[in-house]
């Protein structure tokens, strides 16, 4: 997806010492956000939030031990910058890495706990669901 | 008429006096989903707690003598603030879903059945929509649509269409939480006894905002929310005329609403302990009578004059701004909402830049499925106003959707 590591992330969000800076910052990721092709953006592929749309494409690449690879795109730019946060978590990670990843704790790390719980409904909450969901298919093919 | 003197009106809410992190003031602008609170019904709710305390309608001591009293007093000032002919046709419910959700179940079920019709609309918010296509569901009955015009107004010429002699029940809102719309209440409360249905009023967001006469207006059921209303949360009210209480069954039972209960059956109080079963929210709808008395004080006449004033003035200016679609009708259709889209912005984007500058709105679909489906766009924002907001709070506003343009890259 991206090159950024959740790392580098940590890192820069330390010099982001509110929400109006992580809140630009954010936006900044989110224009970056490559960009999902029209005919990705199937219902099939749509994340169920509640306020804006997420779809999200996965491609399990059949390395060994396999790694699991998925692009995602929102129609809200904040949303989109959030994306590209999940998207370091998670990307290039093998199944058994990405089930152990706690993405509420580097949410709150990064000072953005508002912005992933079951409640907020943006979608963001479900997408984690469904990368952990496709970790263990995943590990259960290999 | 004097206006209303909004700096004193301002200094009644504490909230408004707060300012948010970084200095930024408050500009509220969502009393729509939910209105802040005056400062009397603040205390109110604390006096009843810190004073009299007790549960309703039980205890013959002191304290319970108060409260019941209190809330009797709560019920008649209800009663008088939408001028209803008994008190006793004034029912406590959680809320104004709750009141619209008792009608159809408690009602509907027991007067409808297969072949028969209800009619409502588009712009319907959610909790006066699916209790209405879930009756119909479980009765065979059937909902018919009053087609909106493009401006979203009830296309009332075309009623002829969609009411007849099978309608049993027209359920309308006062007021569209979404497009603002103000419907014709009267006519259509005439319109339905014509045809022999009843009118059921979703009140949410008209009562808070403009003169209710159950009577004059033939309303047969009013639905409203005490949290809408400046009152506390989770207290709301169901109007009925007294002959349609005493049909309706009551769908929670226990407590007291009970007349006498035998092994084998029961008997139920009259309206409107029929309808108050459990504890009911004792604090909360004490302290709506002091909201309404509080509106009372203001005047509703010069809370719609100063309401419309703003509302014009926001009207006015949100155009201003480049690519920005309002939904709905002119001012002169439309209480104090306004729901927008902006091109190339996302609603979500929208709502969460402008909180960084202290302005609160709403973003979504605003339980109005339908009616984005309709219009075609998945979410709008929505900017609502209360008796407390100014022009001022529009001239934030306006500011805060420049800064979030210019974030969005629009400008």
């Amino acid at each position: 997806m991206q090159d950024l590591t959740i790392e580098e992330l940590y890192e820069e969000f330390e010099d982001l010492p509110d929400w109006d800076e992580r809140c630009d910052y954010l936006i900044d990721l989110g224009f970056s956000l490559p960009e999902l092709p029209a005919e990705s953006k199937t219902e099939e592929n749509r994340v169920h939030g509640c306020q804006s749309n997420v779809w999200l494409v996965a491609d399990i690449k059949k390395s060994n031990p396999p790694t699991v690879e998925f692009l995602a795109n929102s129609d809200a730019v904040i949303v989109n910058g959030l994306i590209a946060v999940i998207a370091a978590l998670y990307s290039r990670k093998t199944p058994q890495e990405i089930i152990s990843i706690n993405a509420e704790e580097a949410f709150k790390k990064l000072g953005l706990e508002r912005h992933l719980s079951p409640q907020r409904r943006n979608g963001l909450y479900s997408m984690v669901q469904r990368v952990r969901e496709l970790a263990v298919q995943a590990e259960a093919q290999s | 008429m004097i206006p209303l003197d909004i700096e004193a009106v301002r200094g009644d809410f504490p909230i408004l006096q707060k300012p948010l992190p970084k200095g930024l003031p408050l500009v509220y602008l969502d009393s729509g989903a939910s209105a802040q609170k005056p400062q009397c019904v603040i205390d109110k709710e604390r006096e009843v707690y810190e004073n009299y305390y007790a549960n309703a309608y039980r205890g013959v001591y002191r304290f319970g003598a108060i409260v019941d009293e209190e809330l009797e007093g709560a019920r008649e000032k209800v009663r008088q603030f939408i001028r209803a002919e008994h008190s006793d046709e004034i029912v406590f419910t959680s809320g104004c879903t709750m009141s619209l959700n008792l009608v159809a179940s408690g009602w509907g079920k027991r007067n409808l059945k297969a072949g028969d019709e209800i009619l409502i609309n588009e712009m319907e918010h959610h909790a006066n929509f699916v209790p209405w296509q879930q009756l119909a569901a479980q009765t065979g009955a059937t909902c018919r649509f009053l087609p909106l015009t493009d401006d979203g107004r009830l296309e009332m010429a075309r009623i002829g269409e969609v009411l007849s002699d099978k309608t049993k029940i027209v359920a309308v809102t006062g007021m569209s939480n979404m497009l603002g719309t103000l419907n014709p209440i009267d006519e259509l409360a005439k319109k339905a006894h014509d045809a022999g249905a009843v009118i059921v009023v979703d009140g949410a967001q008209s009562v808070p905002h403009e003169h209710t006469d159950v009577v004059a207006s033939g309303i047969d059921f009013l639905a409203f929310s005490g949290h809408k209303l400046y009152g506390p949360s989770g207290v709301g009210v169901l109007y009925g005329k007294r002959e349609l209480l005493e049909q309706t069954a009551p769908i929670l039972f226990g407590g007291h609403m009970i007349d006498r209960v035998y092994k084998d059956h029961s008997t139920w109080a009259s309206s409107p302990a029929k309808f108050e079963a459990g504890t009911i929210q004792i604090a909360q709808a004490i302290a709506l009578g002091a909201a309404i008395d509080y509106m009372g004080t203001l005047g509703m006449d010069k809370v719609q004059e100063h309401e419309r004033n703003v509302l014009e003035y926001a009207y006015n200016r949100l155009q201003e701004i480049p690519g920005m679609r309002i939904y709905g009708p002119g001012v002169e259709h439309r209480g104090a909402i306004t729901s927008f889209t902006i091109d190339g912005a996302h609603p979500e984007d929208l709502a969460q830049l402008l909180d960084r500058k202290g302005v609160f709105v709403r973003h979504g679909h605003h339980c109005t499925m339908p009616l984005h489906d309709l219009l075609g766009v998945s979410a709008t924002v929505r900017a609502s106003f209360g008796v407390y907001n100014s022009r001022d709070d529009v001239d934030a506003l306006m500011d805060a959707i420049q800064f979030a343009c210019q974030r969005l890259r629009l400008t």
